[in-house]
């Protein structure tokens, strides 16, 4: 409808200098008009970014901590790479995320005496599902009608919110001021991997996840199909393939990413489900998937850096007393520039 | 019951609706222009955040809500620079720029909202626009209700949607626009400045979105707060659509979805007995429906989201 | 009198030279034809003159001076219109809009709609060139829409007039009357630059031509001092014999039919009326008719790409009407598409992936579902080799391959897995002599193999050489079947125009 596939194709099929270089450029970019910013406010700079690193990187618990914001973030930053590979943008990552936290708790609740063995899977499987299904309906509403799933899965969004939120409010809520649900059995607790950090082994299934992903795209004919689909639809129908088909498999596997990121925080940071727990890791997801170029691997390293300014935004806050909000001003700068290849190339020539 | 049939028909509802379709169909008027030109205008969510905030800071400095309306729809119109550039200078794809800039402006408001004001959930309150009457109309008994007193912008708004259709359907600039954005190859070889033409449509599309904004910062209240759009610019994108790139149409469409948003606010305040989030859904389900069943039908400016490359 | 002296111009795109220092004189009031291969430069050239295209070097001259043009429109101003193979027409607007953009005539900051109607229809009566000014591009022929092009040129003033390819998409009739508004021009004193490659018509309408070669000018000659034969051998650089040898064919039994397939295109309003078509094994059926007239539509309904609204599509007397697809190639059909880069290749795949493109699924090339990259590989290679494919390697980006390497591939995956009935669409379309010359002896290499092939082109001389039998679409109707030998030349033209045959043995043709 808006007819952005074209383009979704070229972008991604940009002569590089090399991903990896323009998105490192891309960055620094973005990092040096964000201290103009800072510096601007009034704020000492140097303190932030000393605060941002260390708050990063500094000891291990802050280092866990930075793995513990890119979970989180290596989910939906596949949910979005999974889309544009079959040239949708799926920005709904917030709503299927909350889906899939929801489903993984009522899951867990449900079987209170299960063995963790079989119960972590079933909760996994539950929040992929509800994810899944929750993706599945933009998908349906393109294949079906060409409604643009920019509109609707960002409309879906704030329903996804408002649903989750109604439904635990009358049905699964715990006695008590705070809307959210009792705590889960400790058999549907992922394992902590450092003691007192929440690192849990939710690392391992978010590289798991990636290395899934990859291999579909890689190795197998569905993600033959689906790219076919993402760069050039009429081809793909000429072909042979089902487009209608492959769009809503496409977004039900990138809903059901998001729903294991919901999954993975009720799972292994907060034991439960509480409503709008998530600081918008859907739309973060974006900015991973810009970055990581849609590559399975890609997105691993851009949740790394973004769950780095995360956690050093948070010690930036404390100690810097610099608002959390500028770690969202990198993410929209990073978006534009890596977006916008032939501005950085007119930098590079010009320096 | 008789309640519900007042809140649905009632006069008040409907003048609730034409409040809130003010800066939605003046967004997807500007949706309308930068798309008939050929750029698909995501942003408009971020430039109306910032139209909004920037008509507070300048209230807040000046002391007059029209220096700040002044100052967002300047705002809008940078923002719209801004995405214009990076769209036709540099090619960067339409929707992940338009998608960046929401992020960029939800971020920069936010931060610079605590840096000035140091408050993280709105503004302080400044000056906003006082409402006004139309002498003879504000008598008529109904349409008085109805249409006889609101804020200017909202008056305003209903000028630059006609005037707006003038220009695109009836000048030899709306001609070129329409041109550019169905087939900018033969723009190109009629001689007309194609860029030109993008960018006007782009900026434009900016102010317009910056002044919708402006009326929800000074216009329905006299403060701004985090991410005050709500999602009005996604909304006014499915208007736009809905509205056929028509001014006209946006602002029909605009209306039909505000009214579901007015319904929404009036029925929540009258408990009766459905869960006030199930109620708060309504406008989000209608967009949906009406962008599912409005597409089949419609047909987008023939070379929207390309880039055209002039003198290879 | 020299009115336009274009010197030593060169243009690069990339590692290719489009034009190599072309020298280029055209004077006042003639009609120069500019004659060269596809990929000879003429359109590069003619662009570059009219500001779509900058040069890399060279000079353009007009009247006697030194002009430069940076875009189409400087290019107006100086008097210079140009009528583009693809016409640069947008379907929403009306004629009357699509004529007056850019001079819009004025009433207040308005348009005066009114005035653009007069004008329009004022200079559509002076040329003969009949159109309806309030009629949307969209539901114009493309006869109409051609006539609107020249209008909108004489509408900006043009005196010189660049015409590319104009009679591609013309039927005989329709490039009879547009010589003799040509002709009438002339005689306005307007310049003319045609664009072509076709012989015959450089001879007819022609007082001077221009021959382009590989980007390099051959030669410049007066008409009335030529032959076609010497123009075909500055064209080609060799004796061409455009003539490839037909045995007689050995037809089996029949294999693929239609029985009264109907089809509708909702956007072109154009309908497929009880199409009947029957192909034997060994057997070339072609396709005849001006583009347009429902060669697209049945192309696609034969495949499963367009919904059919009634009829039956038979394959080894199965019933495949209603299969997908991916069930129809399955079933050994082979389909070379009409529109190469948008249906029948991947740009941003590898040549891999576009040999494999469709058979993904095959056993041939994944087990369950995962692609076994070794067969692949193998397999690739071996298309690479035996359709003669020149690429670096079978990584390579399809993208990066010339347009004839580019359907190489198409035809080679196409008719490597031993199909039953081939689909080719317009086949050669834009590809040079070479590449034509090696596809038209495969298709008879595979017709005597005893495929079924069903052969849709524009081009006559193709359809006459390959074709055992030749059928004509007109409107979405087959209006003329039988033998190749069976028409002449001059018959097909007409019934490609819509004349039927019982009109035609009236005519006494």
């Amino acid at each position: 409808m808006l007819g952005h596939d074209r383009l979704l194709a070229r972008i991604r099929n940009l002569p590089v200098l090399s991903d990896l270089l323009y998105s490192f450029i891309a960055i620094i970019l973005a990092l040096i008009i964000s201290a103009v910013l800072i510096f601007i406010s009034g704020y000492d700079v140097g303190r932030a970014y000393y605060n941002l690193l260390y708050g990063a990187f500094g000891n291990l618990y802050n280092l866990s901590q930075t793995l513990l914001k890119t979970i989180p973030l290596i989910f939906t930053g596949l949910t979005v790479a999974i889309g544009f590979k079959t040239g949708l943008f799926n920005i709904g990552g917030e709503g299927q995320l909350y889906w899939g936290a929801l489903a993984s708790a009522v899951a867990a609740l449900s079987f209170p005496h299960l063995n963790g063995i079989i119960l972590i899977p079933i909760c996994l499987l539950a929040g992929a599902l509800a994810g899944g299904v929750w993706g599945a309906i933009p998908g349906y509403l393109k294949a079906k009608t060409g409604a643009h799933e920019v509109v609707t899965t960002i409309m879906l969004n704030y329903i996804g919110i408002l649903s989750t939120s109604f439904l635990l409010k009358n049905y699964f809520k715990e006695p008590g001021y705070i809307d959210q649900t009792p705590m889960i059995p400790e058999a549907a607790r992922l394992p902590e991997l450092i003691p007192y950090t929440r690192l849990t082994w939710a690392i391992f299934i978010s590289i798991g996840a990636i290395i899934v992903i990859d291999l579909l795209f890689k190795k197998t004919s569905l993600g033959y199909d689906l790219q076919a689909v993402g760069e050039n639809p009429t081809a793909a129908e000429y072909a042979g393939i089902n487009s209608a088909s492959k769009i809503i498999i496409s977004m039900m596997i990138s809903g059901a990413a998001a729903g294991l990121a919901g999954s993975s925080m009720v799972m292994g940071v907060f034991n439960r489900f509480i409503t709008n727990f998530s600081p918008g890791y859907g739309f973060t997801g974006i900015a991973v998937a810009v970055l990581g170029r849609n590559k399975a691997w890609g997105v691993l390293l851009a949740a790394l850096l973004f769950g780095a300014l995360e956690a050093g935004g948070m010690s930036m806050k404390l100690f810097a007393k610099i608002p959390m909000d500028l770690m969202t001003i990198v993410q929209g700068l990073v978006i534009l520039f890596v977006a916008a290849p032939a501005l950085i190339h007119l930098l590079v020539r010009r320096s | 019951m008789n309640d519900i049939i007042y809140v649905i028909f009632g006069i008040n509802t409907l003048a609730a609706a034409i409040r809130i379709t003010t800066p939605i169909a003046l967004a997807a008027m500007g949706g309308a222009f930068s798309e008939r030109s050929g750029i698909i205008n995501i942003g408009l969510e971020g430039m109306i955040l910032c139209g909004a905030f920037a008509a507070v800071l300048g209230s807040f400095y000046t002391g007059s809500p029209w220096l700040g309306v002044f100052l967002s729809l300047l705002l809008g119109g940078f923002i719209g620079a801004l995405f214009a550039c990076f769209t036709i200078k540099f090619k960067a794809d339409h929707v992940v720029t338009g998608v960046g800039l929401n992020i960029l402006a939800l971020g920069a408001t936010t931060y610079l909202m605590q840096v000035l004001w140091g408050c993280k959930g709105s503004s302080p309150n400044v000056k906003g626009l006082s409402e006004v009457s139309i002498p003879i109309i504000k008598d008529i008994p109904v349409i008085g209700k109805l249409l006889g007193t609101h804020s200017p912008l909202v008056y305003i708004m209903f000028l630059l949607v006609f005037a707006g259709w003038l220009l695109l359907f009836k000048t030899p600039l709306g001609l070129r626009i329409r041109i550019t954005g169905e087939h900018p190859e033969a723009a190109d070889t009629l001689g007309i400045n194609i860029k030109g033409i993008q960018y006007f449509s782009v900026i434009l599309s900016g102010c317009l979105a910056g002044l919708g904004g402006a009326y929800l910062s000074l216009g329905q209240l006299n403060w701004f707060s985090m991410n005050m759009s709500a999602g009005r610019g996604y909304m006014a994108l499915a208007a736009n659509i809905f509205g056929h790139w028509n001014p006209l149409g946006c602002l029909a469409a605009s209306f039909l979805f505000s009214y579901t948003d007015a319904l929404q606010m009036r029925l929540q305040s009258l408990n009766i007995g459905i869960a006030h989030e199930l109620i708060q859904m309504l406008p989000y389900i209608l967009t949906i429906i009406v962008l599912a069943g409005a597409v089949v039908r419609s047909r987008p400016p023939a070379a929207l989201g390309e880039h055209y490359e002039t003198n290879k | 009198m020299r009115v336009v002296e274009l010197k030593n111009i060169t243009k690069r795109f990339g590692n290719i030279v489009a034009n190599d220092a072309i020298d280029l004189d055209i004077n006042r009031g003639e009609i120069h034809c500019l004659l060269g291969e596809n990929g000879a430069g003429k359109t590069t050239l003619m662009k570059i003159f009219f500001g779509l295209y900058s040069c890399d070097t060279g000079s353009i001259f007009l009247n006697g001076k030194d002009v430069e043009v940076h875009n189409p429109g400087e290019a107006i101003k100086l008097g210079i219109g140009m009528i583009h193979q693809h016409f640069m027409l947008v379907d929403r607007l009306t004629v009357a809009e699509n004529i007056i953009a850019g001079q819009e005539p004025k009433k207040g900051i308005f348009i005066n709609f009114a005035r653009a109607k007069k004008d329009v229809e004022e200079l559509s009566r002076r040329y003969g060139l009949k159109v309806n000014a309030e009629r949307r591009i969209e539901y114009t022929s493309v006869g109409e829409q051609q006539r609107v092009e020249i209008l909108k040129n004489l509408y900006r003033q043009a005196d010189i007039l660049i015409l590319d390819e104009p009679t591609a998409v013309l039927t005989p009739q329709e490039v009879k009357d547009l010589f003799t508004v040509l002709r009438k021009l002339k005689k306005d004193g307007k310049t003319i630059i045609f664009i072509t490659h076709k012989l015959k018509e450089t001879m007819a309408i022609s007082d001077r031509i221009t021959v382009l070669r590989d980007g390099k000018k051959v030669g410049t000659v007066n008409t009335s001092a030529t032959s076609p034969n010497e123009l075909a051998r500055m064209m080609v650089g060799r004796e061409v014999v455009l003539r490839v040898y037909k045995k007689a064919g050995h037809p089996g039994q029949t294999i693929f039919q239609t029985q009264n397939l109907c089809a509708t295109n909702k956007r072109s309003h154009l309908h497929l009326k009880a199409i009947n078509i029957a192909i034997k094994r060994g057997e070339i059926v072609g396709i005849a008719g001006v583009e347009g007239n429902g060669q697209l539509e049945l192309e696609e309904a034969l495949m499963g790409l367009r919904e059919i609204d009634r009829g039956k599509i038979i394959v080894n007397d199965r019933d495949i009407t209603n299969y997908s697809t991916a069930k129809r190639r399955a079933l050994g059909m082979a389909h070379i598409p009409s529109s190469r880069l948008k249906r029948g290749l991947i740009k941003s795949f590898d040549l891999e992936k576009n040999i494999i493109l469709g058979s993904q699924w095959s056993s041939h090339f994944a087990d369950k579902g995962i692609l076994a990259q070794n067969r692949i590989k193998k397999y690739s290679r071996e298309v690479i080799d035996n359709f003669d494919i020149r690429c670096s390697d079978s990584k390579e980006i399809i993208s990066s391959l010339s347009g004839g390497n580019q359907q190489k591939v198409i035809i080679g995956r196409e008719l490597s897995g031993d199909p039953q009935v081939i689909i080719a669409a317009q086949p050669t379309r834009g590809l040079d002599v070479g590449a034509i010359e090696y596809i038209h002896n495969l298709l008879l290499k595979m017709r005597d193999e005893g495929k079924a092939i069903l052969l849709i082109s524009a081009e006559l001389d193709e359809l006459k050489s390959l074709s055992d039998r030749i059928m004509v679409l007109y409107e979405g109707e087959m209006i003329a079947e039988g033998d190749t030998n069976r028409f002449t030349e001059e018959e097909l033209g007409l019934l490609m125009a819509g004349h039927r045959e019982g009109v035609l043995t009236d005519v006494g043709a």
